[in-house]
């Protein structure tokens, strides 16, 4: 029930903001979210947290009966974490919305708030047809958002984004119809209920569950974004709109993580036993390569979007170190990388607003003007750089810890398919991350001031509302729950990876008795084989 | 009295020829309507002429109520239930291409007329006009009840005789005639090719009738498999319906014709040719029969043949499509694309007898068709809504920016309407194209999907500039504004399709049932025998409902 609410009733307020005047359109929009927070929030309540493996709140409605789908919802702890976080952003987006729409108030929110429909939707979604649909639902409104309301090289980027998702997803599609129909020749109907459909697809043999893997990383890997089909997002990322940037970071790009976590790992988990070690190996030059991208970037949006690439390479390097450790640091790290990269959107675009420019050689100092936005800059990047104590560290250390403790001798052998040196090479990225977010921050926030030629008479011709020199109290409400929520899952994130534990348990469940040293060293062809299966799909 | 002719068919006594008349019913009504359009058409009294067009519509509504009404099913066919459902989807979109259709003709004699000038007969078009589209609507319903090659051939160069003057009088412009000219040649060509095709299939087997004890499919079911010429007979069958259906080789007229044509009359040709040559096609691989290619494929020869032209079809349909700016040219391309994905279903066929809809290939191919019969006609109402202010149709992609800003009803029409076409879920035109999916899994055919899937995602491309220039591009001020058509049916035209995609969804479970069940495959006499005694059944239930 509250689940349907979370979806209806942005779907209600885009309507609502629509047909409504001009003037009510963000009023409106923040109405809309508060409510489907506060809904969020009773479904938190409501959720038995003991149990927080199974599936609950749930409800469902026949769609298609004949092809066996229905609108089936349902969220586990993990899931409903994820929705927890989109529902958190949400108003938050639109409150950082106020001074930089000034145009199209009414097409902006209502393409917002129908966003957070689908993105909830993915989440809690039990079909799997259900799920696809939502997950290809997200990319219209954020097609609309960036084409209409980016900046100047917009359209390119739209276009890119929408292409770059719209085929990896439909390859997905085909693999997951793969397993229905597998499923149908097995029990004579036609059912799309992801747990049903789990049983089957780990049933199916290697090479089935390789090419199906394969089908759903093309889909999902581009979402995520995994080198090399992260290209889109650069492009995506500097042309949207700030709120635009903050739901891509906060949790489109979680979609992809989220599905790799909900599908990839308990449905092929041979597949993945046999190619965890290439997956791995494209996180970590994932990691590595962006980071050395970010250190040479100039445009600060630019730099912090590539960071996202980065960053997400550790997500996905703990999920296939196939060990609870990795898998808890990882789901913790979709909920920190939201929460903390959102927050670097919110600050660069605060700064966006006053001077009209990304540009690291133009800016400079700026803590002398705006010290309240310094402040959150800087703490926010600190967060980012994994600053003990801060969230960000909490779940980089559990992903790498995961990743050591993968190849380690266990009961019945190797107990997962990395090891030590996956965990080095990537801590490496680390300590990139490191160099590149403070030498931006030293450069942009610290050091002489230095602002753009002609600051201070461009704000009324660009058609912004005018704003102070510093941050005002409503920019300050939309950073500060971010920022009490990265000092609480940095200092305290036991009750949230205890929560996880159960579901994490279920998933991997699917890969009890697999020794992994099966996989290692019995062929040497089969190295070669496993790096050049991903590769050919995703070079496209 | 419908129910009671077909109340008669069942009896044992009735000859053959009038048993066939009740399975005609709806072709009768139509033929009806059409000589009463022609008459109506070229009187005098400019009242009387209008009224044609009415006629046609009321001929159209009087069928498709007949063809839901009548017999459900046939005997001796295995495909005994595509009738029902064919006919009446062809009077549906039928209607909503009739209301496109006005004021493609006549427009400065109509004037003149008004201005107080005799009506000159001579120079007048629209009774042929609406003649030809009738005539043209009626053989498509007789390919959907045809069990003959003879039959066959007769209904699709029914269907595509009176396109060819349609394409050529549509416009006043020497493009349309070119375009005429074209489609007529090479149309004749396929039609010769067709015809050489079914001789060979007449030579091998020695009958010209599909199904029954006697008949093609008996022949080639006893033989086990087609042998040499009947395999040379249905390759040439097939490379000419791919004309029909505008596939990979016979589709390089597609592109000129559509947009030689009037925009109403490109709507015509992407739906009544397509349908047929899916009907034909559909008819010709169920007598060869679904059980040669073990499991429930075709013999691999005509596979092989199809899963190419399919490939190539869609790939060249969409790849060229990218590189095109005028709307008509992009929907040109689409409409061969289209056909190249309703391909996979016929390469699917209809699987096991009664396993349910989403594994009927031909089914899939039977939604489909609805599905693009209805999404696609807004678009292209939308293009013949709108003309340049210097005469002519709005036809480059440019023209269409800003479109729901300056006029909303056209740019959300266009935007619906590519949206469907896209197969952005939950539109119809995904479900068509899932389905399509499922019956191309359930026939292990792979490889065909994953192409098919990375030809949607090329059309995405296309179909995006389609949407997205009337709804994110705003229009210079300095070009010239464009005029939209005085005639309010078009619009109507788009309105009820774009309405309608969306008004379906709700019934979409419902309509794939309904295709599946039309595409029945019976392979065995048992089952035409049980689908005839259905038949009775449900006639003797329709006589005592009335």
């Amino acid at each position: 029930m509250m689940l349907w609410a979370l979806i209806l009733i942005p779907l209600l307020t885009a309507a609502l903001i629509a047909s409504g005047p001009r003037g009510a359109a963000r009023g409106t929009a923040m109405l809309g979210s508060l409510i489907s927070l506060f809904i969020a929030g009773l479904a938190a309540f409501q959720f038995d947290w003991g149990n927080s493996g199974a599936m609950q709140l749930g409800g469902s409605v026949p769609f298609l009966p004949s092809f066996g789908v229905e609108f089936s919802l349902g969220v586990d702890a993990v899931a409903l974490a994820l929705i927890l976080l989109t529902a958190l952003l949400q108003p938050l987006m639109v409150l950082g919305s106020f001074s930089a729409i000034t145009s199209d108030e009414k097409t902006y929110y209502a393409w917002l708030m129908a966003l957070m429909a689908p993105m909830v939707g993915v989440f809690a979604a039990r079909d799997l047809l259900f799920f696809y649909v939502c997950f290809e639902l997200t990319l219209v409104p954020m097609f609309i958002l960036i084409s209409l309301f980016g900046s100047t090289n917009r359209k390119k980027a739209a276009i890119k984004f929408f292409l770059y998702t719209f085929t990896g997803s439909i390859l997905a599609l085909a693999g997951l119809v793969y397993v229905a129909w597998k499923a149908s020749a097995q029990t004579g109907a036609w059912s799309w209920d992801i747990a049903t459909l789990q049983m089957v697809a780990q049933s199916m043999s290697l090479k089935e569950q390789s090419w199906v893997m394969l089908a759903m990383l093309a889909g999902f890997a581009v979402k995520i974004p995994l080198f090399p089909v992260h290209t889109w997002l650069p492009l995506a990322h500097t042309e949207a709109p700030t709120a635009g940037s903050v739901v891509l970071a906060g949790v489109l790009l979680k979609l992809g993580t989220y599905a790799v976590y909900r599908f990839v790992l308990p449905f092929v988990p041979a597949a993945v036993a046999e190619y965890a070690e290439a997956i791995a190996l494209l996180s970590i030059v994932g990691i590595v390569y962006a980071g050395l991208i970010c250190w040479v970037q100039r445009d600060v949006k630019k730099l912090v979007a590539y960071s996202s690439v980065s960053h997400l390479g550790f997500c996905v390097l703990g999920m296939v170190a196939i060990n609870l450790i990795g898998a808890q640091g990882s789901l913790l790290y979709m909920i920190n990388h939201g929460l903390s990269t959102g927050a670097l959107f919110f600050c660069i675009g605060m700064m966006y607003e006053r001077y009209h420019t990304r540009s690291m050689d133009e800016l400079g100092g700026l803590a002398k003007k705006m010290p309240i936005w310094a402040f959150f800059m800087g703490f926010f990047t600190m967060a980012s750089v994994g600053l003990p104590g801060l969230n960000g560290f909490v779940s980089e250390f559990m992903c790498l810890l995961g990743t050591f403790q993968s190849g380690a001798e266990g009961v019945g052998g190797v107990r997962g398919p990395l090891g030590f040196w996956f965990a080095a090479i990537a801590g490496t990225g680390m300590i990139v991350a490191a160099i590149y977010l403070l030498y931006m921050v030293g450069k942009v926030v610290f050091g002489p001031l230095k602002e753009p030629a002609g600051h201070g008479h461009h704000d009324d011709a660009h058609g912004h509302a005018h704003l102070p020199q510093d941050l005002t109290g409503r920019e300050i409400g939309v950073l500060v729950p971010l920022a009490i929520g990265c000092v609480v899952l940095g200092v305290y994130p036991t009750p949230v990876l205890k929560a996880f534990e159960a579901p994490i348990q279920h998933t991997l469940a699917a890969y009890d008795g697999v020794n992994f040293e099966d996989f290692d060293g019995e062929d040497d062809d089969h190295g070669l084989a496993l790096v050049a299966l991903p590769a050919q799909g995703e070079a496209r | 009295m419908m129910s009671l002719l077909a109340a008669m068919s069942a009896g044992p006594d009735v000859p053959p020829m009038i048993a066939k008349l009740s399975i005609i019913v709806p072709e009768i009504v139509m033929f009806v309507g059409t000589c009463v359009v022609l008459m109506l058409g070229l009187s005098k009294t400019s009242t009387i002429r209008r009224a044609s067009v009415g006629a046609a519509g009321l001929a159209l509504i009087i069928a498709g109520i007949a063809a839901a009404t009548g017999p459900q099913g046939v005997a001796d066919s295995l495909l005994p239930h595509v009738m029902p459902y064919a006919k009446v989807l062809i009077a549906a979109v039928g209607f909503i291409l009739l209301l496109l259709l006005t004021g493609t003709v006549d427009r400065e004699v109509e004037a003149e007329a008004d201005a107080g000038k005799p009506f000159d007969v001579l120079r007048a078009n629209r009774a042929e006009f609406y003649a030809f589209f009738m005539f043209s609507l009626t053989g498509l319903m007789l390919c959907a009840s045809a069990d003959d090659l003879i039959w066959l051939f007769l209904a699709l160069e029914l269907t595509s005789l009176p396109t060819y003057v349609m394409v050529s009088i549509s416009t006043a412009r020497s493009r349309s005639q070119e375009a005429g000219v074209k489609y007529f040649f090479l149309g004749a060509f396929s039609a010769a090719m067709l015809l050489m095709g079914f001789t060979f299939i007449y030579g091998a087997t020695g009958y010209t009738q599909l199904f029954g004890y006697h008949s093609i499919a008996s022949v080639i079911g006893a033989q086990g498999s087609l042998g040499p010429i009947a395999t040379l007979g249905f390759v040439m069958a097939i490379v000419g319906l791919c004309f029909k259906i505008a596939a990979v080789p016979m589709h390089f007229y597609t592109p000129d014709v559509y947009q030689g044509a009037a925009a109403g009359v490109s709507a015509m040709l992407a739906f009544v040719p397509k349908t047929a040559g899916f009907l034909g096609l559909m008819l010709l691989t169920s007598a060869v029969g679904w059980g040669l290619g073990g499991g429930y494929g075709l013999p691999s020869e005509l596979r092989l043949l199809l899963w190419v032209v399919a490939a190539l079809t869609m790939t060249f349909g969409n790849v060229l499509a990218l590189m095109q700016r005028s709307v008509k040219r992009i929907l040109a391309y689409s409409s061969i694309a289209h056909s190249g994905y309703m391909l996979v279903g016929i390469i699917a066929g209809p699987g096991a007898w009664g396993a349910g809809a989403p594994g009927n290939g031909l089914g899939a191919v039977l939604f489909y068709l609805m599905s693009y019969g209805v999404m696609n006609v807004g678009a292209f109402a939308v293009v013949a809504s709108l003309e340049k202010q210097s005469g002519g149709e709005a036809e480059d992609v440019d023209d269409l920016r800003g479109l729901c800003k300056t006029h909303p009803l056209l740019g959300w029409i266009m935007v619906i309407s590519s949206v469907t076409m896209l197969g952005l879920p939950f539109a119809i035109g995904f479900l068509g194209k899932f389905y399509l999916f499922t019956a191309g899994l359930r026939a292990g055919e792979v490889a065909l999907i994953v192409v098919m899937g990375l030809n949607s995602a090329i059309a995405a491309f296309y179909y995006l500039r389609l949407a997205g220039a009337p709804l994110l591009e705003h229009r210079d001020e300095h070009e010239a504004s464009l005029v939209v058509t005085a005639f309010n049916s078009r619009k109507l035209a788009g309105l009820i399709s774009a309405v309608g995609v969306l008004a379906l969804l709700p019934f979409a479970d419902r309509l794939a049932t309904l295709s599946d069940h039309a595409a029945s495959y019976g392979a065995s006499s048992e089952a035409a025998q049980a689908s005839a005694s259905q038949a009775e059944h449900v006639d003797a239930r329709s006589v005592t409902d009335h």
